[in-house]
């Protein structure tokens, strides 16, 4: 059990910080700090955050988050501030506006039609269902029924 | 009928947007610099680092801004176009030595050919970022009013310069200030 616990707790040391660890005077900025981070986009690595990336730009960046924080700069105001040189591919929530509106759109609607497309199959098979049972189906059974004892009675002819 | 038609649209409907999607080209983010003046920057030339350059110097003439330096692999294949665009007097040049070493810039320049009127030195790399700098090089056009009418991400080939380079500054040189 210890031994188990010690690996645990190995594991979790992983986790740490990489990069360079930047401390905020107000706990309430290092979260804004580790929030924005998290949503700045490394230009020069495209899939990764300013937060992971190793990239010289993205230490720049973290850099002047960091700085504006500490002129008592708002996260909206380094937003701007990014999006004003970066444009709106710097920021991976993107704000909604007429450029960017499929992006947002888009899933729901994925989602929606898939939705319909699940709706009407169902439906469909259900009124299929139905119609069987309310024609044929008694009659169908009935020589179902028939074929299946001659292959009980006789054995399989096959 | 329906049955055929559902899945051809829903093709081609896939088919039209992976074929742009094919098309993108992810590396080229739209530079939100465009028709907006050139950002302010006070910086110290690369030879005169007592000198400091500033935009409104260049005030009534048209100029390149390129992004370059001594450890970028890309500035050395776009060197030699730069220097032949140099040549021809079209336009002033100047460079921005982007998080550099000035020792390493100058020999760079010493032994490759400086196509540059003026190089000014940007080491922390905090002008790059006032312009949106995020790959070296990078080429801006600038027309006489300090406006930002072009830019162009990734090394400059010839032929760069004679579809886009040249008729550009051609046509911002014939504007008035």
């Amino acid at each position: 059990m210890k031994r188990f616990l010690f690996i645990f707790l190995l594991l979790l040391s992983c986790s740490s910080y990489a990069l360079d660890y930047r401390q905020l005077p107000d706990p309430k900025q290092q979260e804004t700090y580790e929030t924005l981070t998290k949503e700045l986009r490394c230009l020069v690595c495209q899939n990764q955050t300013i937060a992971d990336s190793n990239a010289d730009l993205a230490a720049d960046l973290r850099r002047q988050v960091y700085e504006m924080l500490l002129q008592g700069k708002s996260r909206q105001e380094i937003v701007q501030f990014m999006t004003d040189r970066y444009g709106d591919f710097v920021l991976y929530k993107p704000a909604f506006k007429g450029k960017t509106s499929i992006l947002w759109i888009a899933p729901v609607i994925f989602l929606l039609t898939g939705l319909i497309t699940v709706f009407l199959f169902i439906r469909r098979k259900k009124a299929a269902a139905n119609l069987r049972s309310q024609t044929g189906a008694l009659e169908t059974d009935a020589e179902k029924q028939k074929k299946i004892r001659s292959l009980l009675e006789k054995g399989d002819p096959s | 009928m329906l049955k055929y038609i559902i899945p051809l649209l829903l093709f081609i409907i896939m088919a039209v947007f992976l074929a742009v999607g094919l098309n993108l080209k992810p590396g080229e983010i739209p530079s939100p610099f465009i028709n907006k003046s050139a950002p302010e920057f006070s910086a110290p030339k690369l030879n005169a680092p007592e000198e400091k350059l500033t935009p409104a110097d260049l005030k009534g003439q048209v100029w390149l801004f390129n992004v370059w330096a001594s450890w970028c692999v890309s500035c050395r294949a776009e060197h030699p176009i730069l220097n032949q665009l140099a040549q021809q007097n079209a336009v002033m040049i100047v460079g921005l030595n982007y998080k550099d070493e000035p020792g390493a810039a100058k020999n760079w320049l010493d032994t490759l050919g400086n196509p540059y009127n003026v190089s000014i030195m940007d080491q922390d790399g905090r002008i790059g970022i006032d312009y949106g700098v995020y790959g070296v090089p990078e080429t801006f056009v600038i027309d006489k009013k300090g406006v930002i009418r072009y830019k162009h991400t990734g090394p400059v080939t010839a032929e760069d310069v004679q579809q886009t380079f040249l008729p550009l500054i051609a046509k911002l040189q014939a504007e008035s200030l």
